[in-house]
């Protein structure tokens, strides 16, 4: 594998991420609890679709093929998504869709960091405009996982069944595979252990602060980051968010 | 306990430099989560450079009825604008 191909790989991977969480997290809107949790929620969801506009499109840009952000993201099928399993996973309820968002803003936040620093600067400059957006989504959901797993007995029940159901996808975010260590060495991208060690300790914070414990053992699911095997939910998203494309495809706003 | 979250009142200051003015209320649970929500429903279009939030019960309003005793008795009383000053020359538009 090439640097060049890793980097496409790896900025898909960031892409996709982004993209993924950013639809899911916009299926919320206009369903929210409450009206200042559905405004946060899309505004979320759009920084994240901006975010995905400038990794797509600077993957586009790497593989030299003339594809678009577009493109990547309407005309792609399942297979060929690199994003983590974490991101794809249902709402569920509020609770979940919470701690999904905490348990990825906590990863997004360090990495984005250490992308600042990397040797690309379109890599980096990138990551520095979106790392200010993060940060805020870091500090809104690791605020409200705190609220909710010390509320009230039925918000404590709902962020700790959350917290059952999701963690077994937190080792996936550290998995290092090829792609990871080829940018690691082209001084691209960080360190995963060292990401880990960093997430971890955050983790055992908030999780504290919040009352939630998470559950023992290591099994991770895997599979998504490589495009491997995504889980069912993936394709089911994908036909909602490109069925536009494909209907009518060139379609423009 | 209510179940419902309390009222806030939002004041934003500008890019210019100019007061907190007032903006909007909204629901929240607690003061941090009061600015956050402000900053997600009232400054999505770069309208803010700064924002307070007050829980709406500490504030102490006039009451509509009592217009008569608190404003009319300055209705008649014109000499508190300072318009009967003449202004010299030198000192210029003001």
């Amino acid at each position: 594998m090439t640097t060049q191909d890793a980097l496409f790989e790896y900025l898909l991977r960031l892409g996709d991420n982004t993209l993924i969480l950013g639809h899911r997290v916009s299926e919320w809107c206009g369903h929210a609890p409450v009206l200042e949790e559905d405004i946060a929620l899309a505004n979320t969801a759009l920084d994240l679709i901006g975010q995905t506009q400038m990794w797509l499109g600077l993957a586009g840009e790497v593989e030299g093929k003339g594809r678009s952000a577009d493109d990547l993201a309407m005309l792609r099928d399942v297979w060929d998504f690199r994003n983590v399993l974490l991101v794809e996973q249902p709402n569920g309820d509020f609770g979940q869709t919470i701690l999904r968002q905490f348990l990825f803003d906590a990863f997004h936040f360090d990495l984005l960091t250490g992308l600042t620093k990397a040797s690309d600067d379109r890599v980096a400059s990138i990551a520095a405009k979106a790392v200010k957006e993060v940060t805020y989504h870091l500090d809104r959901s690791s605020e409200t996982v705190i609220g909710l797993g010390d509320g009230t007995e039925e918000s404590h029940t709902r962020m700790q069944a959350a917290l059952d159901r999701l963690w077994p996808y937190v080792g996936e975010l550290f998995a290092a595979d090829e792609v990871d260590a080829a940018m690691q060495d082209a001084g691209i991208a960080p360190d995963l252990s060292e990401l880990s060690s960093s997430y971890h300790t955050r983790m055992s914070a908030v999780l504290a602060e919040a009352t939630l414990v998470a559950p023992e053992g290591g099994f991770a699911h895997s599979g998504g980051k490589t495009g491997f095997r995504h889980s069912e939910h993936l394709g089911h998203l994908l036909t909602q968010m490109q069925w536009l494309q494909r209907a009518y495809p060139g379609a423009q706003w | 306990m209510s179940k419902e979250w309390p009222l806030w009142e939002v004041f934003v200051r500008s890019q210019h430099g100019l007061n907190h003015r007032h903006v909007g209320s909204l629901h929240a649970p607690d003061a941090e989560m009061a600015l956050k929500n402000a900053r997600d429903v009232y400054t999505r279009r770069n309208e803010g450079l700064s924002i307070w939030v007050v829980e709406a019960r500490h504030i102490t309003a006039s009451s509509p009825s009592d217009k008569g005793p608190l404003y009319e008795p300055s209705e008649s009383k014109v000499y508190r604008h300072p318009t009967f000053f003449d202004i010299p020359d030198e000192a210029g538009h003001m």
